[in-house]
């Protein structure tokens, strides 16, 4: 019995061989090397654009702030709510109090063509009309630069985001919404979340752009705690004066990402298992040539008594060598093209942009490795069982 | 032609090398026409017939509204041929997620401005004379399970009844078709003037975008500005723009389609290029003794040359036709993500360039052995035999 440690042993020495043999077959090595890092960089970047997004989505709430529509809406485009209304929710128990009342803020919620600066062409950019206790609903809020609009006035402050990729809204400059032109005061962050691809107002003067009157789309809100959201729901659902659907902020926003994350990881994962079948028959070609150049040197070790469990797993770890060096290049690849990628897409669901960043997670790089060794894997099982087949005696005669 | 057959067993010296390299180019071009097909589902594939008709919408945003009566107004416009409207509904049936387009329209003047939709002669005469009918694409049809004379209830968020309900419900008269590939087929739609008077006072009279046809696409640009300039100042001024630019337009707010298809092929072919020229060149490199014996009998130095090269192109060619006949037929089989692409299709155009593509690789990938091939000299040829 030679025992797990002579094996291993085995096992090394036959590995060392033919890692040594590389510089020998370089150019079939590295093709199979780029092939694998292709997959894991496109796996990665398509991937990272959908993780950026929902995470953009995701930061837009947190679990104590709620979002009040009228009931059958599903977004605040579509929603209706008049002062009467945004009066009863804001006075609805379960809310957080200030010495100015309920942290409640009535909102509106339209779209306003800009060009998109990256392409020159409209694209539709948020605008909101805001009450004063938005500021304290976002507790993430911050002015980077300028200055917070003043009430009442044809001022507007702009979210980072929508500042970056949108013509015209930068500090200075000015919008025109019909016949009003409306001067760009501040620049404002959110903590990463949808509202920095906005453009805020005060809500009256919104309304009388817009010819609204009072009427509004949408009350945000921030409950005294996370728990108080049951107590603030079912005051509003049992109100007779009212018909509206107060939802969870961060409930709202992952249902708004659900669909798009969802066809760019379709697409993405389609895209990269087709790369990954053609850089598997790249690892095969590679890993047969490797083996079919070695027949003599195998066959040599088979007769001096190594095992054809060696053989197999020596060449399945060469390959899975190989793979891992590819996945470690794509990765970081991807990591270096795509991580904190600034873009602008459409959320279909709000029928208007959203500005994130394309993000580059540990799980995503980990999920690319993965990917690498499994294409390593089936592309050396083969090859490592021919090598392992090799009739010895043939194999030593042949030159 | 006579050395077809030296091709042919050239290439099957070695027949599994042969088979992964011809695998790995057929993967690379199924990839290909997934791209196309991607790429054209979402930036929509901009209709022939579309190239005299401009689209004229609200200047603030699309989802304000403009009045019905400026329909009048343009047709007095010169160069005006015809125009045509249309409202987004936004709904859905049954469930949330099977949104799809539905639009009220005119049926005579909506049908005249867009000829790519076919319609049975006798479904547009049962339409005129349904005031609550509706007229759907083959897709949704398909989809619902609709046939003529169905009742089917449309959610929507936006419009209310006058009775405050947000259920519609049509009759569905027709079926219509797509001139070509390019037509979705998708929307349902129903009649503006039981749409008008359903719904809530306040908003009656107003519609959502228009089409309009001009007489000469030579002047479409001046005719969106004399567009544009008879609404200027008025409370809802209007952007007329080329239906192309619009979809254009609309394609971009998704974000750069193009160039990313465009760069995750490229990262496909760069590779592909690389294991198949890898595979080419070990392949020349095994046979330097015989491509010695075949100059020492005669053969020309560009016979060598071409035939290397046609083995590298017969191989990408192969390869490449399977691959894109292959992604023709996975493409048929239609929309991958269950819905969300309704143009989904690898187009012919494309399909033509994935051969001439193919072409490409095989002499990209075959030049350098080949041009080694041929600098071979006799002697230190069969010297290494």
């Amino acid at each position: 019995m030679a025992g797990p440690v002579n094996w291993l042993s085995q096992v090394a020495s036959v590995t060392k061989f033919g890692l040594l043999s590389i510089p020998q077959r370089l150019g079939s090595v590295a093709a199979t090397l780029v092939g694998i890092a292709g997959v894991v960089a496109v796996l990665v970047g398509v991937l990272s654009i959908a993780e950026g997004f929902q995470k953009a989505m995701s930061a837009s709430g947190s679990p104590d702030a709620v979002i009040v529509l009228r009931s059958g809406a599903d977004t605040e485009m579509v929603s209706g709510l008049n002062r009467e209304q945004t009066r009863i929710i804001a006075d609805a128990p379960g809310l957080a109090r200030t010495t100015n009342g309920p942290v409640a803020s009535a909102e509106l919620f339209v779209i306003i063509n800009l060009p998109k600066r990256s392409t020159g062409t409209d694209a539709n950019v948020p605008l909101r009309g805001v009450e004063p206790p938005a500021f304290l609903v976002r507790d993430q809020f911050k002015i980077l630069e300028g200055r917070p609009f003043e009430w009442g006035r044809n001022e507007v402050i702009v979210g980072a985001g929508a500042a970056e990729q949108f013509a015209g809204l930068e500090l200075g400059g000015t919008i025109q919404v019909g016949r009003h032109a409306w001067a760009v005061v501040g620049i404002f962050s959110a903590g990463g979340g949808t509202a920095e691809s906005e453009i805020w107002t005060d809500a009256t003067v919104l309304q009388d752009a817009y010819n609204r009157g009072e009427t509004y789309q949408s009350v945000y809100a921030k409950l005294s705690s996370a728990e108080a959201f049951t107590r603030f729901k079912d005051a509003l659902t049992s109100d007779p004066r009212l018909s509206v659907k107060p939802l969870r902020q961060t409930d709202y926003y992952a249902d708004q990402s659900t669909a798009m994350t969802k066809l760019i990881t379709t697409l993405g994962v389609l895209i990269a298992f087709l790369m990954a079948v053609g850089a598997v028959f790249g690892a095969l070609n590679t890993m047969y040539s490797a083996v079919s150049a070695r027949t003599r040197e195998i066959a040599t070790l088979r007769a001096l008594g190594f095992g054809s469990g060696t053989v197999i797993v020596s060449v399945l770890f060469e390959s899975l060598l190989v793979a891992l060096a590819g996945g470690v290049c794509g990765a970081g690849l991807a990591y270096v093209a795509f991580n904190d990628f600034h873009a602008a897409t459409m959320n279909w669901q709000s029928f208007s942009q959203v500005a994130f960043a394309f993000q580059v997670t540990p799980g995503l790089l980990a999920r690319g490795l993965m990917w690498a060794l499994l294409i390593g894997f089936v592309g050396g099982l083969f090859p490592a069982v021919r090598a392992a087949r090799l009739p010895v005696a043939a194999a030593l005669r042949e030159s | 032609m006579k050395f077809a057959f030296l091709i042919w067993s050239n290439l099957r010296r070695k027949k599994l090398r042969t088979a992964l390299t011809f695998l790995s180019i057929a993967v690379a071009f199924v990839l290909f026409g997934f791209l196309s097909a991607i790429r054209h589902a979402l930036t929509g594939g901009v209709s022939l017939e579309g190239a005299d008709r401009l689209v004229v919408r609200h200047k603030v945003s699309i989802i304000q509204l403009l009045p019905v009566s400026y329909q009048q107004r343009m047709l007095q416009i010169p160069g005006v041929a015809a125009a045509a409207h249309l409202t987004w509904f936004g709904g859905t049936y049954q469930d949330p997620k099977n949104l799809f387009m539905q639009a009220p329209v005119v049926p005579e003047e909506f049908l005249d401005m867009y000829p790519e939709i076919l319609l049975p002669a006798e479904a547009k005469k049962a339409w005129l004379a349904t005031r609550t009918g509706a007229i759907v694409g083959r897709k949704s049809a398909e989809r619902y399970g609709w046939k003529i004379g169905d009742r089917v209830p449309i959610q929507t968020s936006i419009w209310a009844k006058s009775d405050g309900s947000y259920t519609w419900e049509f009759d569905i008269v027709g079926i219509f078709d797509g001139k070509n590939q390019n037509t979705d087929t998708t929307p349902l739609y129903f009649r503006y003037d039981y749409f008008d008077e359903s719904r809530q006072e306040m908003v009656r009279g107003l519609v959502g975008w228009y089409s309009i046809r001009v007489k000469d696409p030579a002047q479409a640009a001046g005719v969106a500005r004399r567009v544009d300039q008879e609404f200027q100042n008025s409370p809802a001024e209007t952007k007329t723009e080329p239906e192309g630019a619009f979809v254009q337009g609309f394609v971009n707010q998704i974000g750069n389609i193009t160039l990313i298809t465009a760069a995750i092929l490229a990262a496909v072919f760069f590779t592909i290029l690389i294991v198949t020229g890898n595979t080419m060149a070990q392949a020349v490199r095994e046979r330097t003794g015989e491509l010695g014996v075949l100059k020492a009998v005669g053969f020309a130095s560009s016979q060598v040359l071409l035939l290397v090269l046609a083995e590298s192109c017969l191989l990408a060619v192969l390869g490449g036709l399977s691959g894109l006949g292959l992604a023709r037929l996975l493409t048929a089989g239609g929309d991958p993500t269950g819905g969300m692409l309704p143009l989904f299709h690898f187009p012919t155009r494309d399909l033509l360039a994935g051969v001439g593509l193919s072409v490409g690789l095989g002499v990209v990938t075959g030049i350098f052995p080949a041009l080694q091939a041929m600098r071979l000299r006799v002697a230190d040829a069969l010297r290494r035999m």
